[in-house]
């Protein structure tokens, strides 16, 4: 089941091309990461299939609606976390998720809602006088009161400090247990690693990769063995590893060395996301 | 019609709570009639006593401040913070947000006539309007037409910060020259034809003839069409030019 889908999106902030065709399906009841650097193209692609940005070319479709047409039933389907969007300052918590579970047809428990985010000791507490972490977790509180099948977080957890970062990512897999579909865009490689079922790499308005993170850093053949001999660092790339250490480790025995600080090991998705994202050096 | 109800009582809340919006759009139209009407309540002002002047006046300075002024400022700064946009993604519907606010207008104008007129009654010895039919209807009429230009004026404003400045720079001189607070009468020739395109002087206008002559609002047809005629023009920009983001780049 497809809850979202692109194809061949582009878009131009006046001659600056920020999509140049980009493709790709998210299933329902997945996590689908956007990665890529600052001024990639995801919080573009975000507020189009949000039904913010109208699209210049190619094809979107979310739940099964153009989202440039989409109305209020389809809104009750949609949650949405911006990175540029903000609540009144004057509510407290519990009156913010009041006020928008009231737009809801069907609305989930502000006291749940509450307790998903983490926020039971600042209920009463008005917006103002929250933390920027604990108003992005308002925020997202805002966007499940609803209940809504189908989640855009855009940079979800940027500028969190480590424990949060955590606590929220627990809230995303919990949801994800829960039946909903998530797209979240992210520049934090462990995070889509930790979350995504699967992740799109974008530059510069393409996507350069997609597929589950083990997928991806799979894509990358070759496994890296390192270690130092007589304090020279040393690098072995290659697609037999068995051969290769083997090798090795008899030569060093027969010649009595050491293999000092001995590692083997496969490219993470972080060394594929610099390598497809690095934009060529002279 | 239940989320609208909803989301009149919100806008409510945050109005009242709002305390700077509250004293600018609320307590300084009666602060002023309380204080010009000490100063000059006794006076004559072209034939009538002034307090009785003043009430007309004021309920017209009101109006600017609350339904053109503080509407237009805080929609800015919704607008800017983001707020509207994180409204946009919920299944409000863009025509129970505008309504709501409207509404929540015409609640505070309707509070500020009664309260005005109730310390006219109690200080100034200003009898209770006997035409009160037309007093609401002026009274409403005024309150669309500046609601409508308010929320046109929130097109031509950049930014949060300088709401306020554009906003005053505005609807201050349109209160004096309109007559809110002293006879127009008593200006230089070129300000008195200023003020007589500006709706809020016809709005006065009527308000005074309702008032102080016990006249019906269709008696004076004139005034009332030029008044809805800028609310018309307003509501039309508004619609064309009304924006729920900041402007990008
Ligand atoms: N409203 C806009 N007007 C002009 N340029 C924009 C606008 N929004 C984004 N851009 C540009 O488009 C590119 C992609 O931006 P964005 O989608 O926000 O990227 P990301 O979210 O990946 O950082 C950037 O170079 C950005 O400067
Ligand atoms: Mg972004």
């Amino acid at each position: 089941m497809t809850a979202a889908a692109v194809s061949e999106l582009r878009k131009a902030y006046g001659s600056f091309e920020a999509l140049r065709g980009v493709t790709f399906e998210i299933h329902a009841g997945e996590v689908f990461g956007l990665l890529g650097p600052n001024g990639a193209g995801k919080t573009t692609t975000v507020e189009i299939l949000a039904g913010y940005r109208r699209r210049d070319s190619g094809t979107a479709s979310v739940l099964g609606e153009d989202p440039e047409r989409a109305g209020s039933a389809w809104r009750e389907r949609i949650g949405v976390v911006l990175q540029s969007s903000a609540t009144y300052a004057n509510l407290t918590v519990a009156e913010s998720l009041r006020l928008f579970a009231g737009y809801y047809a069907k609305p989930r428990p502000v006291d749940e809602v509450v307790e998903l985010v983490g926020l039971q000791d600042k209920r009463r507490a008005r917006v103002r006088t929250l933390s920027g972490g604990q108003k992005r977790r308002l925020d997202l509180g805002l966007a499940l009161v609803g209940d809504p099948e189908l989640l855009f977080l855009d940079e979800p957890t940027t500028g969190f400090d480590p424990a949060a970062r955590r606590a929220a990512w627990e809230t995303i897999r919990s949801l994800r247990a829960l039946g909903k579909t998530i797209l979240l865009t992210t520049h934090y490689l462990d995070e889509a690693e930790q979350l995504c079922d699967r992740v799109a790499v974008l530059r510069e308005g393409r996507l350069e990769a997609i597929g589950a993170p083990a997928e991806l850093a799979g894509a990358e053949p070759a496994t890296e063995i390192r270690y130092r001999r007589e304090g020279e660092r040393l690098l072995v790339r290659t697609e037999d590893p068995t051969r290769e250490l083997h090798e090795l480790t008899g030569r060093a025995l027969a010649e009595g060395w050491r293999l000092e600080e001995l590692e083997v090991r496969r490219p993470s998705l972080e060394e594929v996301y610099l390598s497809l994202t690095e934009t060529e050096r002279e | 019609m239940r989320v609208l109800w909803h989301e009149l009582r919100a806008q409510q809340l945050l109005f009242w709570r709002s305390r700077e919006l509250a004293f600018f759009t609320f307590l300084l139209p009666i602060g002023f009639f309380v204080l010009l009407g000490s100063v000059y309540g006794e006076d004559e002002i072209e034939g009538v006593k002034g307090s009785r002047y003043l009430l007309a006046g004021l309920l017209g300075y009101g109006v600017a401040a609350t339904a053109f002024a503080g509407l237009s400022i805080s929609l800015v700064i919704r607008r800017e913070e983001g707020i509207l946009k994180r409204l946009r993604a919920t299944p409000l519907p863009p025509a129970t947000a505008i309504a709501a606010m409207l509404g929540s207008t015409l609640v505070v104008y309707a509070l500020e006539a009664v309260a005005l007129i109730a310390i006219g009654r109690a200080f100034f010895d200003v009898p209770v309007p006997d035409r009160l039919l037309s007093l609401a209807l002026v009274l409403l009429l005024g309150a669309l037409t500046f609601a409508a230009l308010g929320l046109a004026l929130t097109a031509f404003i950049r930014s949060g910060e300088g709401s306020s400045a554009v906003v005053n720079a505005i609807y201050l001189p349109m209160t004096f020259i309109s007559g809110s607070f002293f006879s127009p009468h008593s200006f230089p020739r070129a300000l008195e034809l200023i003020g007589e395109i500006l709706p809020l002087t016809h709005f006065i206008r009527v308000v005074r003839y309702v008032l102080l002559e016990h006249g019906q609002i269709w008696s004076r047809p004139g005034a009332v069409s030029i008044v809805a005629a800028w609310g018309v023009g307003g509501a039309i920009v508004a619609i064309r030019y009304f924006r729920w983001e900041p402007r990008e780049g």
